[in-house]
């Protein structure tokens, strides 16, 4: 029921606060969403869309970090 | 697909597998707050993949299973009403409420529509201005932005057609209300990332602090849940009890300000009563007194929502971490997603339709999947 789904903002429709709108790119798939929730949002950003909103901006830097800190194990912490 | 892929890695869950198992020296018990992280984890076996004695017990959070019989008899009751649409989500027309589903309605004539988001409801009753336009609100605070956004927009261009049954309905009052009971015996909780991308996670900082508990905010994919359960389960190790992000290309700790400014101006806290568990004071989102005209129950005021009933099912107990579908014995007997008895059945996020569906023999998995139309990857 909370699915959102990553995609990529290929373009902004409107200038209107609550109704401006984006097409976003879900691999191959365009589905247009509401942007009034992610007022920061530029062509290019990947958003994550639920029920027809982007409700954040996702953050490349953070998901890099998040994949890279298990190679930052050393070989003693694994069992 | 980005963000989705590069987190199902299976040498690196393979290894974050490992790593669990390398700091575990005891049992611990760990609920994971959201339906949907539950169906993540039955499907890709992550529980199975854990050191013997970390015990996941799965949370109420799914809305489509915790909203009440009682609202859902009041939609059907709203949907046969002359010239009434009423739409909501798909999940929540498959719901039997006490007298059938919205689904079943439908087939009786009533004008039931699915629809992917709030503003589709709202679409409808822009195209069809003799028709009133019915939306059954329910979501936790990932969806009543969207919910809020519709009433907003139909205030703002004069919609006179469009109301809402809404039954939204908040997370970290149920947190409380868990771990007040102390039977459960949760050690710590995987917070659920998309109600955090919304609100934030200061709020569960004191939650953690009153109940010396390790709360940790994850995500959805394999990779996210297997690193919320590590650092879950260092914390329990070292004897801390923090909040941690490890959904941090999501969720930022003040969540989404803009969000939660039009949830605080839309709506307004009140007590919510929980399918299967009962009611939690203040986990609830009515219509704010200014936006109290488009309240469906308002409009259609002979109309009310009946109490909810008694029954066998245990959804109740499996709800609040006591028990597991297998518990049960109606469980994939006299209670199956077609014909579910209770709460944890009605929904694919409800933990019994996850079981039911990913820890059955494989032939009748199939025919499940294959019934229910199934293309998921």
């Amino acid at each position: 029921m909370c699915l959102a789904v990553p995609g990529q903002l290929l373009s902004i429709e409107g200038d209107d606060p609550l109704a401006r709108l984006g097409r976003v790119g879900f691999a191959g798939i365009v589905k247009r969403a509401n942007l009034a929730y992610v007022p920061e949002a530029k062509c290019g950003d990947y958003v994550l869309v639920h029920a027809g909103f982007a409700i954040t901006v996702i953050d490349e830097a953070e998901a890099r970090k998040t994949l890279a800190y298990l190679a930052e194990f050393e070989p003693e912490d694994l069992a | 697909m980005k963000y989705v892929d590069e987190f199902r890695d299976p040498a690196s869950a393979r290894r974050y597998a490992e790593a669990i198992a390398g700091i575990t020296t005891r049992p611990w018990t760990i609920m994971e707050i959201c339906g949907g992280q539950t169906h993540s984890i039955v499907r890709h076996g992550i529980d199975r993949m854990l050191p013997k004695g970390v015990n996941l017990l799965h949370g109420p959070g799914c809305p489509v299973c915790v909203t009440p019989a009682g609202i859902i008899d009041a939609a059907i009751a709203l949907a046969g009403r002359p010239g009434v649409i009423l739409c909501s989500f798909g999940d929540m027309l498959r719901v039997p409420g006490q007298g059938g589903s919205l689904l079943a309605a439908r087939a009786r004539g009533a004008d039931v529509r699915m629809v992917y988001s709030p503003l589709d409801a709202l679409a409808i009753a822009r195209g069809q201005p003799d028709r009133e336009i019915i939306f059954l609100a329910i979501g936790f605070e990932t969806t009543a932005p969207t919910t809020a956004m519709a009433v907003l927009q139909a205030e703002c261009d004069g919609i006179p057609n469009f109301s809402l049954l809404v039954s939204h309905v908040l997370v970290p009052p149920a947190i409380e209300a868990l771990l007040a009971d102390h039977a459960n015996g949760i050690q710590g909780f995987l917070a659920a990332g998309h109600v955090c991308t919304v609100m934030g996670y200061w709020q569960y900082e004191p939650i953690a602090r009153r109940y010396h508990i390790p709360i940790v905010v994850t995500g959805f994919e394999p990779l996210d849940l297997l690193q919320g359960l590590y650092l879950c389960i260092r914390q329990l190790e070292a004897g801390r009890a923090e909040v941690e992000n490890q959904y941090s290309r999501s969720v930022r700790r003040d969540g989404n300000c803009t969000a939660q400014k039009i949830l605080g101006q839309v709506f307004a806290i009140q007590p919510q009563h929980w399918r299967g568990i009962g009611e939690i004071a203040d986990s609830g989102l009515g219509l704010a007194p200014e936006y109290a005209r488009f309240d469906a129950l308002r409009r259609f005021a002979e109309i009310a929502v009946p109490p909810e009933r008694s029954s066998e099912c245990i959804s109740g107990e499996i709800l609040r971490g006591l028990r597991k579908p297998g518990d049960c014995p109606a469980f994939g007997t006299h209670c199956t997603p077609e014909h579910p008895l209770g709460a944890t059945m009605v929904s694919s996020e409800g933990a019994c339709a996850a079981y039911y569906r990913y820890r059955r023999p494989r032939a009748a998995s199939m025919a499940i999947a294959m019934a229910a139309g199934d293309n998921s990857p």
